[in-house]
């Protein structure tokens, strides 16, 4: 899967102050990562708000203020308030007297099958998260940077390792130089990219989520107070800090303001992860894609733990929070999925949730036992066996039971995909119940097909 | 004014299901013998029972919670 720039890039344009797309994505190259020169003069030099001692404080507590004017939320799917997490972790560290430093942790774990943002970032421009990550290090006082990164993704592995190892070759770390930058493969797994999770296992345990509280700010990594951000996030505060809160809040929604990454796969002509202004239509990133590939049936949106809308209201869904509320959507981790009119949604659904059961961490029984149960009655369904006709009603109040209890937000994400897979397909799964698999059930899957889960035992790297 | 709610550990929870034998009015259990609990404040008059549940649990997974608000 590749990036693709906007539609409206030009290709030799520096970033600057002016606030249109490509932000994020500008300067993007065609293969490989941007160096450490190039970024530089593409973005400018980091604005010295880290110098040393006072001065240093005072400019770190500017800068949770200036992302606290910006608006900006988490992009890792849960769409936080980053200067809140900023502040908290800055105050917890405080409180502590003569108590255990913060440490900044990037999360790029991106377990999500239908999505390729975060790896794009770490592997095409490495830097700008690199920047982020040891600003908001700054803000709130951290002198550790560990960069969580999927062990599933070499390049961007690759490309990380690269990128830190100019940084240390070079004079011009400029104000993070205080900082120290360490590279984490993070298993691939669904639930590894969940908070806890993470904290768990760059605390030497396996890569699976804990009970909450405490949350990471108040007691993560090794007990210390623990500032988790996604890789994206952090892209975004870097480009804050160089252009201010104003240069931000030009593009998006008052409420959600900014740009964000989107993949979209699919039945469209370019798959591919693309920046969009919270707030545009989805019509327009399709076309920027150059189209569909088939008729839509519909699209899911947020991630496979997310929400599908019929595509015969394709036309009125625009990708922000606010906009995708009526539909009981949000933009999630920016995952777009079309589906198109050939495949079957219900076999889809019995595929997908299997393997959102296999993704189960196993550890709470609500999620071990009702994954399992709601990936039964869609195979029943597709596959034929059992009672077809109890299957609707069973999935209905497994979506309700699951939801809540577990110790990460796992089963709540199935619950979802699941009510909304009931609103929108209640034709399919009615014509499944009464006439058994159709034609297309047989049909190989549209979903980016994740990879076959591996035993649910995992060791720290 | 503090509130005391009930709250279940899903990971140490293994579904023996003592709480919902000793306080039924507030605990019932799944299909699979987990607990479901409704997240509302405990009326005082239950505390005394809720309390005893808790410490019967064998793995320790159900929590009171006290809450100020």
């Amino acid at each position: 899967m590749s990036a693709h720039l906007s539609p409206n890039q030009l290709l030799d344009r520096p970033a600057s102050d002016e606030p249109g797309l490509p932000r994020l994505l500008a300067g993007i190259p065609a293969r490989g990562g941007l160096g450490l020169r190039e970024h530089l003069s593409l973005h400018g030099e980091l604005p010295v708000v880290e110098g040393r001692g006072r001065a240093r404080r005072a400019g770190a507590s500017g800068l949770i203020d200036e992302v606290e004017r910006a608006g900006l939320l988490g992009r890792g799917g849960a769409g936080f308030p980053t200067a809140a997490k900023l502040r908290a972790v800055a105050g917890a560290s405080r409180s502590l007297l003569g108590g255990a430093r913060p440490i900044v942790v990037v999360n790029g774990a991106e377990g999500e099958p239908a999505s390729a943002k975060d790896r794009t970032l770490l592997r095409s421009l490495p830097h700008l998260v690199i920047d982020g990550a040891g600003l908001a290090a700054a803000a709130v006082g951290a002198q550790e940077v560990l960069l969580g990164v999927c062990e599933s993704s070499p390049p961007a592995l690759d490309a990380v390792a690269r990128a830190l190892e100019e940084r240390r070759g070079s004079r011009r770390g400029g104000p993070l130089d205080g900082v120290q930058f360490q590279l984490r493969p993070v298993p691939h797994r669904y639930v590894a990219g969940h908070e806890s999770a993470l904290v768990n296992h760059l605390s030497g345990g396996p890569a699976l989520p804990t009970f909450t509280p405490p949350r990471p700010f108040e007691r993560g990594v090794h007990g210390r107070p623990t500032l988790v951000c996604n890789v994206e996030t952090l892209a975004h505060l870097a480009l804050i800090a160089r252009h201010g809160a104003a240069w931000f809040r030009r593009l998006g929604a008052p409420e959600q303001p900014g740009s964000a990454l989107v993949t979209l796969t699919g039945s469209v002509v370019a798959p591919g992860v693309y920046e969009i202004e919270h707030g545009s239509p989805l019509a327009s990133l399709i076309d920027a894609a150059d189209g569909l590939t088939a008729r839509p049936r519909a699209v899911l949106l947020g991630g496979y733990s997310g929400t599908w809308v019929d595509a015969s209201r394709l036309r009125e869904v625009a990708l922000s929070d606010r906009d995708l509320s009526p539909f009981g959507a949000s933009l999630g981790a920016g995952v777009v999925f079309v589906l198109s009119e050939d495949a079957c949604p219900v076999a889809e659904l019995a595929r997908l949730t299997r393997w959102l059961a296999s993704q189960s961490a196993r550890q709470c029984g609500p999620c071990l036992f009702g994954l399992d149960a709601i990936a039964s009655a869609f195979e029943q369904l597709s596959g034929g066996a059992g009672k077809r006709d109890a299957a609707e009603p069973r999935l209905r109040s497994l979506a309700a039971l699951v939801r809540g209890r577990g110790a990460c937000s796992h089963p709540d994400g199935v619950s979802r995909l699941v009510s909304s897979s009931l609103d929108v397909f209640a034709l399919e799964l009615a014509d499944h119940a009464r006439h058994g698999p159709c034609a297309a059930c047989a049909r190989p899957s549209e979903l980016p097909r994740p990879r076959v889960p591996r035993p649910a035992t995992a060791a720290p790297a | 004014m503090t509130s005391h709610r009930l709250r279940v550990n899903p990971i140490a929870c293994e579904a023996h299901g003592m709480c919902h034998e000793l306080l039924p009015e507030r605990i019932s259990l799944d299909e699979w013998g987990y607990p479901i609990l409704d997240g509302a404040p405990l009326d005082p008059a239950l505390l005394a029972h809720a309390r005893r549940a808790a410490a019967a649990c064998p793995t320790l997974a159900l929590l009171v919670e006290r809450r100020s608000n």
